[in-house]
């Protein structure tokens, strides 16, 4: 295996990473959109943990080595314009969930709050109104559409 | 040089995306619910076990007939089927998807029958869903090798 088959499959793996985050983010938003008692809300946000982290090392690899590869390789570089296209969909994505996570992330914080405060079975409307928050909905869908047409421009390499 | 570094055909890349996006669903489908499995072991077993068996009915076993009508029909795209021995990359792609495929049935099984005896006594564990927790676990790292020889394609 050459050293550009690695950083393909290191390429592709972030890829994966970043894709399988997505997936069980939505898998959480979808089950967990009626849940208003902090206590059931901390046990959908404990599936998400591992996803926290694949979405940093997905984010960062696919930049990273996609980059490292198009630099590495003779057929392509990275003012290719199928390359540069992905670069701006990345940063638009990658913004986009940036911010829709924040919403979340402020979600899981009032709940780990109102759960030491001992009122993890009490609902909580602030709880239920950030968990069901659209503009981050919105965010999310943008983020996800935008990492799909990535994968897209990936495989049809529009110009190359 | 691998199939996505190459410049292909464009009738080539349809099935080439529903191939990676199925596959890439798949995995986010069992990182959840191998997530959700592996928390049911200590505590909620029911809770837990429920959200693990919808993560791999509905997410990770439809993601599995994506990829593999996808994987198929770039399969026959490219000639793969006219070849006398196959790459070795392509049948670790295969041994994994089918054998793969025929233990996630078995893991969909064993936690939807974990979950219907979870919900009569919800604060017990039950063994079908660690046995379906182990199953997914193995399931989920046989495809980091399926992807690692489709993306480097090791001789």
């Amino acid at each position: 295996m050459s050293f550009s088959d690695w950083l393909l499959f290191l390429h592709v793996a972030a890829a994966f990473a970043l894709v399988a985050a997505l997936t069980v983010f939505w898998f959480v938003a979808v089950t967990a959109r009626n849940v208003d008692r902090p206590v059931d809300s901390l046990r959908f946000f404990r599936i998400a943990r591992p996803a926290n982290v694949l979405v940093v090392v997905g984010t960062m690899g696919t930049l990273i080595f996609g980059i490292w590869l198009a630099i590495d390789l003779d057929a392509y570089q990275v003012w290719d314009g199928w390359v540069l296209a992905a670069i701006v969909l990345w940063a638009i994505a990658s913004a986009a969930g940036q911010r829709g996570g924040i919403v979340y992330a402020q979600a899981a914080k009032l709940a780990g709050e109102l759960a030491s405060q001992g009122r993890g079975e009490e609902p909580s409307g602030e709880l239920k109104a950030l968990l069901q928050d659209r503009r981050a909905m919105w965010l999310n869908v943008v983020s996800s559409a935008l990492v799909l047409a990535i994968l897209v421009v990936m495989i049809y390499k529009p110009g190359a | 040089m691998s199939a996505f570094a190459v410049i292909r055909p464009d009738d080539w890349n349809f099935p080439l995306l529903l191939h990676v996006l199925g596959a890439t669903v798949l995995v986010g489908g069992l990182v959840a619910a191998v997530t959700a499995l592996l928390l049911g072991w200590r505590r909620d077993s029911a809770f837990y076990t429920r959200l693990g068996f919808w993560a791999l009915l509905a997410v990770a076993f439809p993601a599995w007939w994506a990829m593999r009508i996808g994987g198929q029909w770039i399969y026959s795209k490219e000639g793969f089927d006219e070849l006398e021995t196959e790459p070795g990359w392509l049948g670790v792609g295969f041994i994994t998807a089918e054998l793969g495929g025929l233990i996630l049935l078995i893991t969909i099984v064993l936690t939807g029958i974990g979950m219907r005896r979870l919900r009569n006594r919800p604060d017990s564990t039950s063994v079908l869903t660690r046995i379906g927790g182990v199953l997914a676990s193995l399931i989920l790292l046989a495809y980091v090798v399926a992807v690692w020889a489709m993306s480097a394609k090791p001789d």
